[in-house]
């Protein structure tokens, strides 16, 4: 199927200018692509360029060299309205707009279609509630901003974008401040609203997990190094992850797609009833095993179901323990007294 | 401050009916209104007054003569420099962001006050008299007023760019504030006594310093001031948000910003050349309006604060009057004891307040 990306950077160079007609170059040679109907996570460390990035595409800064294309068309070539009917932001700044309602901050998004004044006419009205309604705040509306929660407050300068009734929708960390279910709550509504609505969505995260999970697309920035797309799970595969988070002492396991101090290597076999072994699998992480198929000569654990798991030492011995806490128990005690033994 | 609460609890369910405030607003203006011109040093019964506004005239040509040459323009002036205070202290709290900016507090009062002091006290300008300055005395008063408040608005948002956190830039405000007063000190000091009288005189601050000749020019002054803020209100309302939030809804910032710094300065520089420098009504009467209308939707708030505003001048001006004896009170004694409180209120009660979180 032929897909036509609704931002597209040539070999995009960011940074800032400094003194002298001089550069700082954040990242450079970025080929990128923005689909409809794909929520797609940035991730990088502190200082990677994230934000940098982002607010290139926002058109916040100018880009030091390279192109961007914005529907077909350079970035440059569109007036400050019209870009404004295209991209949707949502920051991590700070707002004063405590003192307004939900359904005002939320008007503000129609700001680029209504006159002088700001009047709304009656389709503004429906595109509001419409907004209100997709992401999920329309019961607040009436509600002054300062009364919302953190994720209610998310949700709201979502619907403000969706009032813009723009394709692209940026967001700058949409998921820092907020307690886990907020976060949860605010991907999987950024998740629906590129299916449903055909948005394009990009997000600069920290949030490996979730990124992983509902990310349709990751871009993994680092500093000298060329930006890695693609799904997640093929960057998991193809190894990406694990060059791109090799800080010292950090170590990815494409086997869990967890982050660790140190990648676990003493193989123990788990097999079984398939929730029980991947919760097994992490309780062994936890302790410094590999979790990894059955064979001889390691220990191997049989998860037969969540209270019955049948543990089997090399040399014979066999264990049944009536929960991990007690498999963990076993295995720990037993390795010290091979360890003794030996 | 239960009471306090329970007010401005009453009013924010008005909201729902938010165009009442007009009408209630205006009847409280035009009430003080009458007040300002009925009351005063020169006790002139009521039914004169009527009779004297109306045209019927006085059988007393001196009673005529105080309301028509005095006490009329005074009362106009209250009127236009409390709205004018007001709404520039708005404008400046919504672009810095900051609830306690104010034209005083940022120092943009002390530039007019020392553009004034310059004409004042280096050339011997003034509000009443004719210099043989080209241009006549007061004209030279309001261009060096307005010019001191542009080049202090200036400093402040070259320093808004360097200092981004608000209450670090208030308190470059205040320095600013400062060294705008040594300034005027040291042209006080080498000033002759008559200058230095006339110069104090204006510095406590009087709607008397219009004359009935003058008010046209004061007037259309602050007018245009006013209308511009009320063009202004779209892109206010989309700089609740953030300048950056603003641009993305298509404000052109930029421009937006020196509109509002504009606006800001014709109308303090306009009011503080004829008036003094006025404390508190433009820190105060925003937090006033935004109580009450429990909105910080400038739609509604820009002419709210604009009416708010000129109801508090214009009871500050029946106020001075001292009851029972002809003294008058200079301005800046009345304001602080208005506005305040109004601050300390807002500041204590700041978790409470919707537009502070």
């Amino acid at each position: 199927m032929e897909r036509t990306p609704v931002i597209k950077t040539k070999q995009l160079k960011i940074g800032y200018p400094l003194k002298g007609g001089r550069q700082k170059v954040v990242h450079e040679s970025l080929d990128l692509d923005l689909y409809p109907g794909e929520v797609t996570c940035l991730l990088g460390l502190n200082g990677a360029g994230k934000s940098t990035l982002l607010r290139t595409l926002c058109g916040f800064q100018s880009p030091l060299g390279g192109e961007i294309e914005l529907m077909g068309q350079p970035l440059k070539s569109y007036s400050q309205s019209n870009f404004s009917r295209l991209v949707g932001v949502v920051l991590t700044e700070k707002t004063n707009a405590g003192g307004i309602t939900v359904y005002e901050l939320v008007s503000l998004g129609r700001h680029p279609y209504t006159g002088f004044f700001g009047q709304l006419g009656k389709r503004d009205k429906e595109i509001i509630e419409e907004s209100l309604l997709a992401a999920g705040i329309a019961h607040k509306s009436r509600n002054y901003v300062s009364e919302l929660s953190d994720g209610e407050r998310q949700k709201a300068m979502i619907a403000k974008a969706l009032a813009q009734q723009c394709p692209l929708i940026l967001l700058d960390e949409p998921t820092a401040f907020l307690d886990v279910t907020s976060r949860i709550e605010t991907m999987v509504l950024l998740h629906k609203l590129a299916t449903k609505q055909r948005k394009a969505i990009l997000l600069s995260t920290h949030d490996l997990d979730l990124a992983i999970q509902l990310g349709d697309c990751l871009w993994l920035q680092e500093k000298k190094r060329p930006m890695a797309c693609g799904t997640p799970e093929d960057l998991i595969m193809s190894g990406a992850f694990e060059t791109f988070f090799s800080k010292e002492g950090i170590v990815f396991d494409p086997n869990t797609g967890k982050l660790n101090t140190v990648a676990p290597d003493v193989p123990i076999g788990v097999e079984g009833d398939f929730t029980t072994a991947y919760w097994v699998g992490n309780a062994l992480i936890r302790n410094g095993y590999k979790p990894s198929p059955v064979c001889e000569g390691q220990v191997n654990v049989y998860c037969e179901a969540s209270n019955r798991l049948r543990i089997e030492f090399p040399g014979g011995i066999r264990k049944e323990a009536g929960s991990v806490a007690e498999m963990i128990d076993y295995i720990m005690s037993c390795e010290s007294s091979c360890r003794d033994g030996a | 401050m239960r009471e306090i609460n329970k007010i401005f609890t009453y009013f924010r369910d008005m909201n729902k009916q938010a165009l009442l405030f007009y009408p209630f607003l205006s009847v409280i203006l035009l009430a003080l209104f009458i007040g300002g011109l009925a009351y005063g040093a020169v006790a002139i019964p009521l039914d004169h007054v009527l009779d004297i506004l109306l045209g019927k005239g006085s059988d007393k040509i001196a009673w005529q003569n105080i309301v028509l040459q005095s006490r009329l323009p005074q009362a106009v002036t209250a009127l236009l420099a409390g709205s004018s205070l007001a709404t520039s202290g708005l404008l400046l709290q919504t672009l810095f962001r900051n609830p306690l900016a104010g034209p005083s507090i940022l120092g943009i009062s002390d530039g007019a006050n020392l553009g004034v002091a310059a004409v004042m006290l280096y050339f011997g300008g003034s509000l009443g008299t004719l210099s043989d300055w080209p241009i006549s005395g007061y004209m030279a008063v309001i261009l060096a007023a307005f010019l001191g408040a542009c080049v202090i608005l200036g400093l402040i948002i070259y320093f808004s760019s360097k200092v981004k956190n608000n209450v670090m830039l208030l308190i470059i405000g205040i320095m600013i504030g400062y060294l705008a007063s040594s300034l005027i000190s040291m042209l006080n000091y080498y000033a002759s006594t008559d200058k230095v009288h006339a110069f104090v005189m204006w510095g406590l601050g009087n709607f008397s310093g219009v004359s009935l000749e003058q008010l046209p020019f004061f007037g259309s002054c602050t007018l245009v001031g006013l209308l511009m803020a009320i063009l202004l209100i779209k892109p206010l309302n989309a700089l609740l948000l953030g300048e950056m939030y603003a641009a993305n809804l298509g404000i052109r910032v930029k421009r937006a910003r020196i509109g509002i710094l504009l606006c800001t300065g014709i109308l303090t520089a306009t009011t503080t050349a004829f008036c003094g420098p006025i404390s508190f009504i433009g820190l105060a009467v925003p937090h006033v309006a935004r109580l009450m209308l429990g909105s910080s939707n400038h739609k509604m708030l820009v002419p709210v604060t604009m009416l708010t505003g000129a109801c508090i001048a214009s009871l500050c001006n029946v106020l001075m009057v001292v009851p029972g004896s002809d003294m008058i009170l200079p301005l800046n004694a009345v304001t602080p004891l208005l506005g305040a409180p109004v601050i300390i209120y807002v500041i204590v009660n700041r978790k409470n307040i919707q537009y502070f979180n």
